[in-house]
């Protein structure tokens, strides 16, 4: 698999995403929305920039199949340290 | 005479083990993706900490993060990501062999890299007048902040929402100055790696052949900026929304 070069223009399409979900997190931060609306809001746009980062600043897009599986993994451990915490944490109630 | 086929294209940089440049530039990010994984786990333990505390004191996490300066956050996150791409055009300067450019998308990185630790500094100070360090980090500043009264609008001043209590401010500065400072000793090496790497520009040393330690340095630089475009809604907006309310 030989190397792959990412164009000027993704580059800097990329780069204004990441400035207008910057400045949408701030304005939606401001904004009083009903019940756990703001945070939802906040990390929906928070996951967006980081998936942009990823795929195309981190050249994952263009990466071969290996990276792709460590940084799955990665998120799948994450997923369990969230998951099996508070499993436990909203569970202790029900004893 | 084999081996001297197999490496008809030698180049300086190749090392024995590789077999040539293009495995020895696979192997090399992908020790860089293992890297970042666990630094991923590492952060992520914190991320847990964070949620956790922030579920059982929702109150005293919006009171604690409406004192933080919202402007010196929202111009840090725009220095790091405008870094993040200096970075990736410093990576693509070196791919097309741009010696020039490579050498001032670094300077750029470094400088803005540089700035988001300075505007940092400048809010931890203001988080030390304030005395909202915790614990006793620091000796003959311990954490000992001043509880607005109703009405009283001094910037200096807690400004309390609902059931918050001061310690559980404080639980909040804790994993405030853990996750900040943590992130800023990695932009810290961030930086000083880049200048290793501006230095062996200089001598010329990256072309579009052999390129593969400014490319793994971009991916932990962008790793950071990750972390940050986390910390950013997380610490500074959480909670903005009830200042009015």
């Amino acid at each position: 698999m030989s190397e792959h070069i990412v164009s000027l223009k993704v580059y800097f399409t990329i780069f204004l995403s990441l400035m207008v979900g910057t400045a949408l997190t701030v304005w939606a931060g401001l904004q009083d929305f009903p019940g756990p609306l703001n945070v939802i809001v906040a990390l929906t746009i928070a996951v967006i920039k980081a998936t942009l980062v990823v795929l195309y600043f981190m050249h994952v897009r263009y990466s071969s199949r290996l990276i792709w599986v460590v940084f799955a993994a990665a998120l799948f451990w994450l997923g369990i340290l969230f998951a099996l915490t508070f499993g436990d944490y909203w569970t202790r109630g029900w004893l | 005479m084999a081996a001297a086929v197999e490496h008809e294209v030698s180049h300086p940089a190749l090392q024995h083990h590789f077999d040539n440049l293009e495995q020895q530039r696979e192997a090399g990010t992908l020790g860089m993706w293992v890297f970042l994984v666990t630094e991923i786990m590492f952060f992520g333990g914190m991320f847990l900490a964070y949620t956790l505390y922030r579920s059982k004191f929702p109150d005293a996490f919006a009171s604690a993060s409406n004192h933080l300066s919202l402007p010196l956050g929202a111009v840090n996150t725009v220095v790091l990501i405008v870094s993040s791409l200096t970075m990736a055009l410093a990576v693509y300067s070196a791919q097309v062999g741009k010696r020039r450019n490579l050498i001032l998308f670094l300077v750029l990185t470094i400088v803005l890299g540089s700035a988001f630790l300075g505007i940092k500094a400048v809010e931890y100070k203001d988080k030390y007048v304030d005395h909202l360090v915790p614990g006793k980090l620091l000796p003959g500043n311990a954490f000992s902040p001043v509880v607005a009264a109703h009405g009283d609008t001094d910037p200096h001043k807690l400004h309390m929402i609902g059931s918050a209590t001061v310690k559980q401010v404080e639980m909040f500065y804790w994993i405030y100055f853990a996750m900040t400072g943590m992130h800023a000793i990695h932009m810290i090496i961030g930086v000083g790696l880049l200048l290793v790497l501006l230095y062996f520009s200089w001598r010329g040393r990256y072309g579009p052949e052999y390129h593969n330690p400014v490319e793994i340095l971009g991916l932990y630089w962008h790793f950071v900026d990750i972390i940050w475009i986390f910390l950013f809604p997380l610490l500074y907006l959480l909670g903005r929304h009830l200042m009015h309310a």
